[in-house]
Parts: C-alpha cells; sequence; structure tokens
C-alpha cells in the first residue's frame, strides 16, 4: 500500500510519459482507490484467504475417515505428492487436453470465420446455429455426447462410420482422450469463431481492395494481410479459453471419470479430496497445481501476449 | 463469371454443411427429447417415432422447477453483483488509471487462472462452520469470485473506448464522479455492460464443479440436478435430452437473441 | 503518508457498502430457494439422499402414502448415480455436512462410518417396535449392518450375484448350463457364442470400486486370491490375483462387450434384455428387470444359475442397499419413521398391490419370500436369489481366511480410494494401453499403503 500511494506520479504506470496523463490529483487518487478496492477486496476474500488455509492444511495429516488421527505432518504430504507421480501425468493430460482443445477449436474457428464471414444465403442463421454450441450447458453436452453420440452401440457417431463402412470405435475404453478433446473443441470453436469473425469485420477493405488493384491473390492476401491483422484476435481467444479449458472439469467428471490419460489436474484434486477423502494430501496436491499455473500463467501472461506487455495497455 | 458463382455455391454448400455438422448433436438432444424411451438408445436410430411430450412431464413431475429457480438466482445474483464490483473498478482502471493498472489487472486475470479445485476444501470447510452449504446466497458469492476477473476485463476494454474528451469536457465542467459516471461514461458503455453481464450469467448458469459439490438439495442448481437422470439400471436416453433441452434453453435463447452483445463482449479484448 | 491514511479513510466506507449491497441483493437471490431442511410451519421436510436404481424410484413413487399418513412430514428426495451419490455422502457425513437427513449407504459403508460415530443407532427404535419385525430382516444382510450388536441402519433391498444366459441362444448353439457353472465352462461357452451380432458375455468394466471390482473381486477369490493376507498383507501381485484378472480382460476382449470401460449394471442391462448377449454375471436383482417383458425383450427366455467358481463352493458376493440416518440430522425422529416405513412389510405390500409383484424390493426381509403373489411374479428368480445369499459366506468367501468381513470389497476406510484408481488403470489394460503387470504393481505398492494403516 505504501509503496504504491507513496508515489503519486505515473511512473509505475503501463504509459509512462503519454502526453494525454492528466496532473494528479490527490482527490483523482483517493477515488480511483475507492473504485478499485471493493473488487480487489472481494477477490482477495474469495480467492487468496481459502488459498492460504489450503497451505495450512497441507501440513496437516487428517484423513477425514479416520477423525481424531489429525496431527502436524510436516512436509509429508508434499512427498506423498511428489512420490506417486499422479501429479505429473496429470499435469501432462492437463497440458495435452487444453492444448490440444485449443489449438483445434481456434483453427476451426478460424475456418468458420472465413466461411461466415462471407455473405450468403442464410448468413445469420448459419451464425446463429453455429454459436449454440457455445452456450450449451458444459454438463448438458457432456452427458449428450456421452450417451446419445459416442455410446458404443447405440451412438450415432458409430452409426455415421456405419454408413460409410468404417467398423463402430469403443470411444470410452480405446480412445477416452479423444472423446474430451472431441467435446471441448465442439464447444470452444464457436467461441474462438466469435472472436476471428470480429476480427475479420474490424478489417479495413481499403487495404483488401488495394491489395486487389496491386494483383494479389485471394490466398496471398489472407496469409500477408489478414492474418496479421487477426493476430491480437487470436491471442486473446487462446487466452481466454486456455483460462477457461485449464480448469476442465464437466466433461472429465462425466464422461470418463479420469480413466485413459484423461484425469486433469481439477479432477485430480477433486478426487483426492472428496474420493480419498485425504485432506492434507489434496491440499498438497492444491498447492502444487497454484505454484505451477502461477509460474506458467506467468510466463505466459507477460511474454506472450501483446496485452500485458509495455506497450499494450496504452491507449 | 460462372466458375466464379459456381465455386461460390460450392462454398456455401460446403458451409452449410459444416455448420449444420456442428448443430447436429443439439438437434439430435431435441429430437430424442420428443421420443418414447424405447425409440430413444436403438440401432439403427429412429428417425420416424411416435413424437411424445411425455418426457417434458416426467421431467418437470420429477420437480425440476425449484433447481431452475435456484439457477436463476444464483446467476442473476452473482451477475450483478459482478457488475457493481467490475465496472467501478474497470472505471479506475481505464478512465482513471491512477494506480498500478498492469499489476492490478494482472492479479484479476490471474486468480482466474487458479483452479477452483485447488482451494475447494477449505472452501467447503468453511462454508459447513458458517452453515453455508446448500445454500444459495453463498453459492451466488462463489460465484462472484469466478466472474469477477473476467468482467473487470471486458469492462476496462470498453471504457477504454470512451473518447477521454468527454470525460475531460464533463470534469472541466466540474461534474461530480456521480454524474461524471452516469451521466456521461455509462450509456456510452451499456451495450458493453451488458455483453459482460451476458457472459457472467452464461458461466454463472453453466456452472457445475461449485454447484455440485456444495448444495445437496434446497440449493441444487441444475447443472448437478442433470446428472440425476443417468439412470443406474434402466433406460433414461430421452428424459435426459428432455431435461437437457429445458436445462439449455434460457442461455441459449439469449444468446440467439443477443448475438451482437455476445460478439462484442468476447471479441473486446482484442482490440484494445 | 497522508495520502495513504485518506485514500483508507475514503477507501474502508465504500467497501463496506458494496459489502452490504451485495448481502443486500444476494438475500434476495436466495430468497428463492426456499428454507431449510428444519420445520417450517410445523413440517418437517426430510432430505433423502439415494441412488436412481428403479426400487428407490418406486420408492419415490409410493412416498405420498407415507406423507398422507404423516401430515407433518415432507420427504425431498435426491437421486444420483451410484459413484455420484458414494462421493456426495461420503463428503457430506465426514465433514459432518448435516444436508441429508437419511441417507442410502451400501454395506461396505455402514460398519465403518458407525465405526466413526457418523450414523444413528436404530437398535431401540427398531426392536421396540414389534409390528416392524426387525429378526424377519436376512440375516446375513443384517450381520453386515450390525456392529457391536448395534444395529446402524435397515436393508432396503439386498442382492447376491448370479449368472443370466439366454436360454434360447444356448438352445441353438446345443450347449446346457450346469446350475453350478465353473469359469472355464462360462469361458468357453462365451467364445463359442461369440459372434458378429451378439456378444458371448457381458461383464463389467467400468472404472469404480464398486463397479468393475464387485465382480472381479469375487472372481479374484474364487481363483483363490484376495487384496490382503490375515496380518493384512496386501496380495495384488501374487499369482492368483494376477491370474484372476488376467482371465477376467482376457475374457472381455475375447468374448465381451465392444467397450468395456464405458460398461456398467445399465449397459449389461440393455444388452441383455435386447438380446446382445448370451451371457451375464452380475446382481441378482437384474432377474427381475430382465423378467419385465415392458421393457425386455428376453422375458421368460433367460435361465439362471448359481455364479461361476474355481477353487470355491459358492462366488456369489452379498450387497444391500440400506437406509441410514446421519447423526447430524436435525430431524431423527421424523428420519426413523420414514425409514421404517419403507423397509416394512407394509410397504413391500403397497409395492406389490400398486405397482405390480415382482417390483417389490428383494433380499432384504424373509416373509417377503413367503407372499403367495410375490412367489408366483417372481417364480424365475425368487428362489435362486434366496438360496445364493443365505449360501454366501462374507466372512471367508475366498480360499484363504481373511480380516475383514465383506465379499466383493474391503472393509476398509482406504477400499474405496484404492479400489477406484486400480479399476482406473484397469481401463488402460481393457484398452490394450498398459500391460496389466505394472498396473498390479502400482496396485500392490497402494494397496500395502492401505494394509499398513490397519496393523
Amino acid at each position: 500500500m505504501t509503496t504504491l500511494t507513496s508515489t503519486p506520479t505515473t511512473r509505475r504506470l503501463g504509459r509512462p510519459a503519454a502526453p494525454a496523463a492528466k496532473p494528479a490529483r490527490p482527490r483523482g487518487l483517493a477515488v480511483s482507490r475507492a473504485l478499485l478496492w471493493p473488487a480487489l477486496a472481494t477477490s482477495i476474500v474469495l480467492t487468496q484467504i481459502p488459498f492460504v488455509v489450503t497451505i495450512y492444511y497441507s501440513l496437516q495429516n487428517w484423513n477425514l475417515l479416520r477423525p481424531g488421527d489429525r496431527d502436524f505432518a510436516g512436509l509429508d504430504n508434499y512427498a506423498t505428492v511428489l512420490r506417486d507421480g499422479s501429479f505429473l501425468s496429470s499435469l501432462g493430460s492437463t497440458v495435452l487436453i487444453t492444448g490440444s482443445s485449443v489449438l483445434l477449436s481456434t483453427l476451426l474457428g478460424l475456418l468458420f470465420a472465413v466461411l461466415l464471414d462471407r455473405s450468403f444465403t442464410g448468413q445469420g442463421a448459419a451464425r446463429t446455429l453455429m454459436i449454440t454450441p457455445f452456450l450449451v450447458m458444459p454438463a448438458a453436452a457432456a452427458l449428450v455426447w456421452k450417451w446419445s453420440i459416442l455410446e458404443s452401440t447405440t451412438g450415432m457417431a458409430n452409426w455415421a462410420l456405419g454408413l460409410v463402412g468404417i467398423p463402430p470405435v469403443a470411444w470410452n475404453t480405446d480412445v477416452p482422450i479423444v472423446t474430451i478433446i472431441l467435446v471441448l473443441t465442439w464447444q470452444y470453436t464457436p467461441f474462438a469463431m466469435l472472436i476471428l469473425l470480429a476480427g475479420l469485420q474490424a478489417q479495413t477493405k481499403d487495404v483488401l481492395e488495394a491489395a486487389a488493384v496491386d494483383g494479389a491473390g485471394a490466398v496471398r492476401t489472407f496469409l500477408a494481410i489478414t492474418l496479421p491483422h487477426l493476430r491480437q484476435y487470436v491471442e486473446i481467444s487462446v487466452l481466454l479459453a486456455s483460462i477457461m479449458l485449464l480448469q476442465v472439469f464437466d466433461p472429465v467428471a462425466i464422461m470418463t471419470r479420469g480413466t485413459g490419460g484423461t484425469k486433469t489436474l481439477s479432477y485430480l484434486l477433486y478426487e483426492r479430496a472428496f474420493v480419498g477423502l485425504q485432506v492434507g494430501e489434496a491440499a498438497a496436491y492444491g498447492v502444487m497445481t497454484v505454484l505451477i499455473t502461477i509460474v506458467v500463467a506467468t510466463v505466459a501472461l507477460r511474454t506472450l501476449f501483446k496485452v500485458f506487455s509495455k506497450e499494450g495497455l496504452g491507449r | 463469371m460462372t466458375t466464379s458463382r459456381l465455386r461460390g455455391s460450392l462454398v456455401t454448400a460446403v458451409t452449410w454443411v459444416l455448420v449444420l455438422a456442428f448443430f447436429f448433436p443439439v438437434a439430435w438432444m431435441v429430437f430424442t427429447a420428443f421420443k418414447p424411451e424405447s425409440q430413444a438408445a436403438t440401432m439403427p436410430p429412429t428417425f420416424a417415432p411416435d413424437f411424445t411430450l411425455d418426457r417434458f412431464e416426467t421431467v418437470f413431475s420429477r420437480n425440476m422447477l425449484p433447481y431452475l429457480i435456484n439457477s436463476l438466482s444464483a446467476s442473476l445474483g452473482s451477475t450483478l453483483l459482478v457488475l457493481a464490483l467490475a465496472v467501478p473498478a474497470a472505471y479506475a482502471l481505464s478512465i482513471r488509471p491512477i494506480v498500478n493498472v498492469r499489476d492490478a489487472l494482472f492479479f484479476f486475470i490471474s486468480t482466474r487462472f487458479m483452479p477452483v479445485a485447488a482451494s475447494i476444501i477449505p472452501v467447503y470447510l468453511l462454508l459447513q462452520s458458517v452453515g453455508g452449504l446448500d445454500n444459495v446466497t453463498w453459492l451466488t458469492i462463489l460465484y462472484i469470485g469466478v466472474n469477477l476477473p473476467i468482467a473487470v476485463w471486458m469492462m476496462r476494454s470498453f471504457l477504454a473506448e470512451v473518447p477521454r474528451e468527454l470525460i475531460e469536457a464533463a470534469q472541466l465542467d466540474g461534474a461530480r464522479l456521480g454524474t461524471e459516471i452516469f451521466r456521461v461514461v455509462l450509456p456510452i458503455v451499456l451495450p458493453g455492460v451488458a455483453a459482460a453481464g451476458l457472459i457472467c450469467f452464461i458461466f454463472a448458469w453453466n456452472e457445475f464443479f461449485l454447484a455440485n459439490l456444495l448444495t445437496a438439495q434446497v440449493a441444487r442448481t441444475t447443472p448437478p440436478f442433470l446428472t440425476s437422470f443417468v439412470d443406474g439400471r434402466g433406460q433414461f436416453l430421452s428424459v435426459l435430452s428432455a431435461a437437457s433441452t429445458v436445462a439449455i434453453v434460457p442461455v441459449v435463447a439469449a444468446g440467439w437473441i443477443a448475438q451482437k452483445q455476445l460478439v462484442r463482449g468476447l471479441a473486446m479484448g482484442a482490440i484494445k | 503518508m497522508m495520502l495513504t491514511t485518506k485514500v483508507r479513510r475514503k477507501a474502508v466506507p465504500a467497501g463496506f457498502a458494496a459489502g452490504a449491497l451485495a448481502l443486500a441483493l444476494t438475500g434476495c437471490a436466495g430468497a428463492g430457494g426456499g428454507g431449510g431442511g428444519t420445520e417450517e410451519g410445523g413440517t418437517v421436510e426430510l432430505t433423502l439422499a439415494t441412488v436412481n436404481n428403479p426400487q428407490m424410484k418406486d420408492m419415490e413413487e409410493l412416498k405420498s402414502a407415507f406423507e398422507e399418513d404423516h401430515p407433518d412430514i415432507k420427504v425431498n428426495f435426491i437421486q444420483m448415480e451410484e459413484n455420484d451419490l458414494r462421493d456426495a455422502v461420503t463428503k457430506d457425513v465426514a465433514t459432518n455436512g448435516g444436508q441429508y437427513d437419511i441417507v442410502t449407504v451400501g454395506s461396505y459403508e455402514v460398519p465403518i462410518w458407525a465405526e466413526n460415530g457418523w450414523l444413528a443407532d436404530l437398535t431401540q427404535d427398531l426392536e421396540s417396535d414389534a409390528e416392524y419385525d426387525v429378526d424377519d430382516l436376512f440375516e446375513p444382510v443384517r450381520d453386515a449392518l450390525t456392529l457391536d450388536d448395534s444395529l446402524y441402519a435397515v436393508p432396503f433391498y439386498g442382492e447376491s450375484s448370479m449368472l443370466m444366459y439366454n436360454k434360447e441362444l444356448f438352445d441353438e448353439a446345443g450347449l446346457t448350463m450346469p446350475d453350478r457353472p465353473t469359469w472355464q465352462q462360462v469361458a468357453d461357452y462365451a467364445r463359442q457364442l461369440d459372434s458378429d451380432t451378439v456378444d458371448g458375455i457381458c461383464l463389467r468394466g467400468k472404472p469404480g470400486w464398486g463397479e468393475v471390482f464387485a465382480p472381479l473381486t469375487t472372481v479374484v477369490q474364487t481363483f483363490g486370491g484376495t487384496w490382503f493376507d490375515e496380518s493384512w498383507d496386501a496380495q495384488v501381485d501374487s499369482p492368483e490375483f494376477t491370474e484372476a484378472v488376467q482371465f477376467y480382460v482376457d475374457l472381455v476382449k475375447d468374448a465381451g462387450e465392444a467397450d468395456p470401460v464405458s460398461t456398467g449394471f445399465t449397459e449389461c442391462l440393455n444388452n441383455v434384455s435386447q438380446g446382445r448377449s448370451a451371457m451375464w454375471v452380475d446382481a441378482t436383482v437384474a432377474a427381475g428387470l430382465l423378467e419385465d417383458p415392458e421393457s425386455s425383450d428376453v422375458a421368460g427366455k433367460m435361465g439362471y444359475a448359481h455364479a461361476p467358481v474355481v477353487e470355491t463352493e459358492e462366488s456369489g458376493w452379498l450387497w444391500s442397499w440400506n437406509l441410514a440416518v446421519p447423526e447430524t440430522t436435525q430431524n431423527r425422529e421424523a428420519a426413523v419413521e420414514f425409514v421404517k416405513w419403507a423397509t416394512s412389510k407394509e410397504y413391500h405390500e403397497l409395492v406389490g398391490n400398486e405397482l405390480g409383484w415382482s417390483r417389490v424390493p428383494p433380499g432384504a426381509r424373509n416373509s417377503t419370500y413367503e407372499i403367495g403373489e410375490y412367489q408366483e411374479a417372481a417364480a424365475a428368480f425368487a428362489p435362486i436369489t434366496r438360496d445364493i445369499m443365505l449360501a454366501v459366506n462374507p466372512e471367508q468367501p475366498g480360499v484363504a481366511p481373511q480380516p475383514w468381513t465383506g465379499i466383493q470389497y474391503v472393509t476398509i476406510p482406504e477400499f474405496q480410494d484404492l479400489g477406484n484408481q486400480v479399476s482406473q488403470d484397469l481401463a488402460d489394460v481393457f484398452a490394450g494401453r498398459s500391460e496389466l503387470g505394472p498396473v498390479l504393481e502400482r496396485a500392490q505398492r497402494l494397496a500395502q499403503e492401505a494394509g499398513d494403516a490397519q496393523k
């Protein structure tokens, strides 16, 4: 608090010597802080305090199924976590599932954005239908995909494969991770598409026309002009989708229950806490997860995304 | 010209095929909801079933309404509160950027990176000790924590689009802070507030993890209720489809109607 | 610094204002959710958590009869899938969450929870009521729910496991099923009957200690294996355990269902009742569903035999879904009242008269098997169910003595986590992603940790 407020200049701002900067007035500063404070405090209370308690629990030897045997465990729980190997394999699953779903939905989103940016018969209706998967409740999506689409004997996926002569696939047994990625890609493609479509529409037509006059083909124009222009839209879509997908829980809990390399960190944490009922061990998993995500988030946000680099916040 | 027109229709046809393929699971779910149970899970699939509304009747006779009301309370309540907290904060961060903007924003967004699951045990035990389990008010409060970062982030971008001259003019006129916010800024960013609100509402309505763990019956919301239709010992596909259809209608309808806001809400971060 | 204090003075009230606003608004929002489970205008609202099996759905359908007799009590059902129910109820009871007044628990949980003091002792309530006739409850089932001579739960229905087979398919192939088959015979038949359109056998492969490990543990035991020896040393990497699991996995791969990891009771039921599976080893209650012509294509065409064996006499499991009252309930009296009603003779009559006699909850009361209408409606499966339930030995289901009572599970708190983790790894074996060896090595390590906790 003191460091921030006792330097009442704009030195620590994102835009140091911006000409538009108003002279700092004490009243303005106080008002700004008063406006920010409630949100900041709420966020701290709701997210940081439970985490501090998690750290405390992680040092306890505490199994809910054995009430009465609770004592201080030091770093034992961390030793158990590191010895077991579940943590690393879960981290791998999370990265694999998040990474491939984000990649696939961004690529498909780009394809659909380009297709739906053209004007054609029923463009509005097509866009409306296309955004629907993102609006569908993830629990409902997971249930419908599991029981209606990917069910091995009566599901529509195997029926469709059968029409073209491909033998049925035992989705849940043989490729559980694919089922999760399928559902997530299905839900997040419209999300990526919406953002990229906005990017395409924000493109000034003059540049494209100029390129056409210069005799550049559609493909070259797209690669040389449109794609670079879309970069920041892709960034934001990847950022937001990653934030949401890193926590993915619903389809894992509903479709695979963590089998076959689908045990994401969220599911692992849930399982240790509420199936294993090992409070201490589960808390240690939680602390490890948070440490890793903080490191990853910091590196990713500060280096990959322009929005958080120095020039990104200027207006 | 004819070849290019032909190519155009071909692309349109491909577009439609792809879009319909993407929409198919939803369409199939709704279709299945109108089938009798015996025609729901068959191979080959039944395309001409005996249409019936019985499954919807079953859904409501299993008392779905209270769950929908709980969902609505938690979603609407948390969305309003999130906006009440996020708009002033975003205002401080964008129009009066005197505090450290980047660090504050970074803090907000980083809370969203932290898996909710990581500190679920303390949340559960703390709620249990204050009698806050199975309670819509507490669920609402937790949803504020989940959605606040996204709302702050979005609102900051919308507010950054407000022409600085307008605010300075108002300040020169000696307008008070209240006037500045409510008369000058808010009307301009109202569509943005609607967009952020819509997105918070969608996330809260669809939230499963916390609702599943922290509620039992009185405060249970729709997403965990849906999973109870998976029957341990019998056929359930069409009743599950009917319940899912009812569950997604509010958000899908809202999303369809407010498409423009949705696009703005999602894309704004990239613009500024 | 002056600045700082000034800021704080201004900021704090603003924060409080927002907080107060938050509470005011959510207070409104919460009002829609209704009150708690306690008294409201003289009416007690009970919350009952249960698995969503058909017998439980019948109970929900008939609860109005109870509510009419007890106008001051209202019972709300929460139905969940088996795994979800376990997670939800266990965490609630273990943390004194107090969200449920009545819980449906398996015979695995009851002694463990009773030991921890989480369940109300029902002995007095039941014995003092002569009409309830507590001695009529199936003895082996009741034993599993008793700790130090006190009864902590009452069976709603009980089951063992048996072999069910499609007589039509057997006749076509010219095969005959003995009354007490061996696993080797069953495996041979399954491989003979397996074709493009029909699976030779259906066996659970779904992860979860109560899913795949219910039948699989009985197979392990009859092969001579066990989870733990008498001194709580893990025996998961023993040759017998390995052989049994390998046998099970191979049988499913060669002649079983296509998608084992998503196959549990329901999926097998669908396969068998649509004639897509020739055999099935699972809960005895399945018979009632297979014999229901409304939902099953094979009603009247099924044969029933004892669960297949290798080295033991019997290999059926013993399970009951029971109603219990958590200690944390605020409405003990009303809850006990409902529990008694739902497990009474009167309730069995009610089900018979209202919904049909084949739907009476089986395996809970001796008297049920003496009702003429029930004998007639359940002729195909009632006698064998009762025989098997009374024949199995939960004290020593396997070849060697074991330090716990229970057949298809180990009655220690750690088992549900252990069984779940091993069953998840087993999914990789079904899919051919892992070899059995390393999976059982890890299982042995986990089991040893659990065993050490008992020493």
